[in-house]
Order: C-alpha cells, then structure tokens, then sequence
C-alpha cells in the first residue's frame, strides 16, 4: 500500500470527525436535558383507549432517549400500571426506533429528507408492529 | 468572512444545544448540573465506541471504494445486501447515533438509503438485552416482538428508498 493512499485516507477521515463530532457532541447535550425528564409519572396521562394509547405511547417513545433497558423496566411499570400492552410496545419500539432529541444531528449529517422520511416511517411502523405483535400473541395462546 | 460563516455554520446545533444549557442554569440550575452529569457520563460510555466508528471509516476510506460499495449495497446488489445490513445492525455496539458519519461516508461512496435505514432500525434489536427483556415480557413476546421489528426493518428501508426517490424527482 502506498503512503499516499494511506495520507489521503487520514485526510478524508479527519475532514469527516471534524464535521461530525461537533454534531455528536450537540446530541449528547440535548440527551442529557432528557434524561433528566422523569417518564416514570406518565401514566396518569394514559387514556385508556387503546388506539390513542398506542399514539401516545408511541409519542412518548420518540421523546425519550437512552438505555433500553431503561425503556423496558418503564415498559414493565406501565403494565403493573394497566396500560395495554399494545400502547407499552409502541412505547419501547419507539424508544428504540425512533429518536426526536437525535433528529438535528441525523438531519446535519444524514441529510434533512432522510431523517424526517426514516423517523416518520419508524414512528408509524412502531404502532402497526405493536398491535400486530399483539394480535399474533392473543393468536399463539 | 465567508469561513467564518462556514465555520459557524458547521457548529451550529452545538451553539443552540450549549446556549439552551446557558438559559437552563439561568432559570433551573439543578437541570443544568443533572444535564452535565449526565452528558459526560454518555460521553466516557459512548467515546470509545466512536473511536471504532472513525477507524471504520478510515478503514473503509482506505480499503472500499465506490466501485465496491456500488457492487454490494447500490443499485443492483441483490438479498444479500439486506441480510448483510439486517446482520451488521443488529451487531453493531452503542447508541444509534454514533454511526451516522459512517453511514453518510458509506452513502457518499454509493450505498443505498434503504440498507442505511435497515441498519439503523435493526440497531434496535440488541441480543444482549434480550434476557432482561424476557425477564420483563416472558420470551414469547420477545420472539414475536423480534421477528416483527426484523420485517418492519425491511419495510422502513422500501419505503424509505421509495420517499428519497418520489422527493428527488
């Protein structure tokens, strides 16, 4: 390999960070601030109605930011809470699939159209695969 | 003059994300010291992962080139190249948003934009948090849940090439 195939590589790559990480770093500000939201007392809000709890949910989901895991201990106090399992699954996918506090990153790096097109995709599939997942389990048992 | 406003430009969202932290510790400083706290706490956990992800790309810069990119996730590639994203998505380590400068670095050099939204939805189904998931929903819940997001990965990437294509024309 040539050095100066290696030199042009390490060129390319620093031009990348240096536009990227300014954008990273923005991110991890603005999860921190939403970390600091307390999505534990959000079940008062819930309405019982399956559909809307399902959007909401789903809302709720693409707001929050973080661990997994976080969303699934949520997930599992929403439950004992007695809000539908349809509206707790939006919750956790769109906690895993979409993300709102990530959007102006994705959208300097990944480009505008991509990021509003894939989140809004992401947003609605996470409440069509919830009642799906739901309706195949009610099925199986 | 023009730099400097490329310049600001290129630090934008940094600028508004660090001046909300400014009027934060105006009106409510303890969200202020709590969103610090937790912002270097995501930065030490999640620096090492971008390290990796800038050796990717300058892995990547070195060895593939648009010729191979176009080959395996472009216009013509075929199955392999959503199981290929299916498989690295679900792999690959840390928060989502670590990986965008390698996904757009991949996209400059010819990658599709479904594959790049297949990965990222797939960065959703982590097998190592599936026990503590289990714990939670009882395992066939979680099977059901994961063979669904699988498909829903696939569908996300169609319909995002579709929306990139309608939108460009």
């Amino acid at each position: 390999m040539e050095k100066k195939q290696v030199i042009s590589a390490l060129k390319k790559t620093v031009s990348g960070i240096k536009k990227a990480l300014p954008d990273l770093v923005g991110v991890l500000l603005l999860i921190g601030l939403v970390l600091q939201l307390d999505f534990g007392k959000v079940s008062g809000y819930f309405s019982g109605n399956q559909v809307i709890d399902t959007i909401f949910g789903a809302s709720l989901g693409s707001i929050a930011a973080g661990n997994p895991i976080t969303s699934y201990i949520l997930g599992g106090e929403l439950l004992d809470k007695g809000i539908s399992l349809v509206a707790v699954t939006a919750f956790m996918l769109a906690w895993v699939t979409v993300g709102i506090v990530q959007l102006p990153g994705e959208i300097l790096i990944m480009g505008r159209k991509f990021a509003i097109i894939r989140n809004s995709s992401s947003f609605l599939l996470a409440i069509v695969v919830s009642f799906a997942v739901v309706a195949t389990l009610r099925a199986l048992q | 003059m023009k730099k400097f406003y490329q310049t600001i430009e290129d630090y934008i969202f940094l600028i508004i994300a660090s001046a909300l932290y400014i009027f934060i510790l105006f009106f409510k400083s303890d969200l202020f010291v709590g969103g610090i706290y937790s912002f270097w706490y995501l930065f030490v956990e999640v620096a090492p992962i971008i390290l990796v992800v800038f050796l990717c790309i300058f892995l990547t810069n070195l060895f593939i080139d648009e010729r191979k990119i176009g080959r395996y996730f472009g216009e013509r590639s075929g199955w392999s190249a959503w199981v290929i994203a299916i498989s690295l998505g679900i792999l690959s380590a840390g928060p989502v948003y670590v990986w965008y400068p390698l996904l757009a670095d991949l996209r400059d050099k010819g990658m599709k934009d479904s594959y790049i939204a297949v990965f990222l939805y797939n960065r959703a189904v982590k097998p190592q948090l599936l026990p503590m998931m289990i714990y939670y929903f009882g395992s066939l819940f979680v099977i059901v849940l994961t063979f669904y997001m699988i498909i829903a990965s696939v569908i996300n990437g169609v319909i995002v090439n579709k929306l990139m294509e309608v939108k460009a024309k």
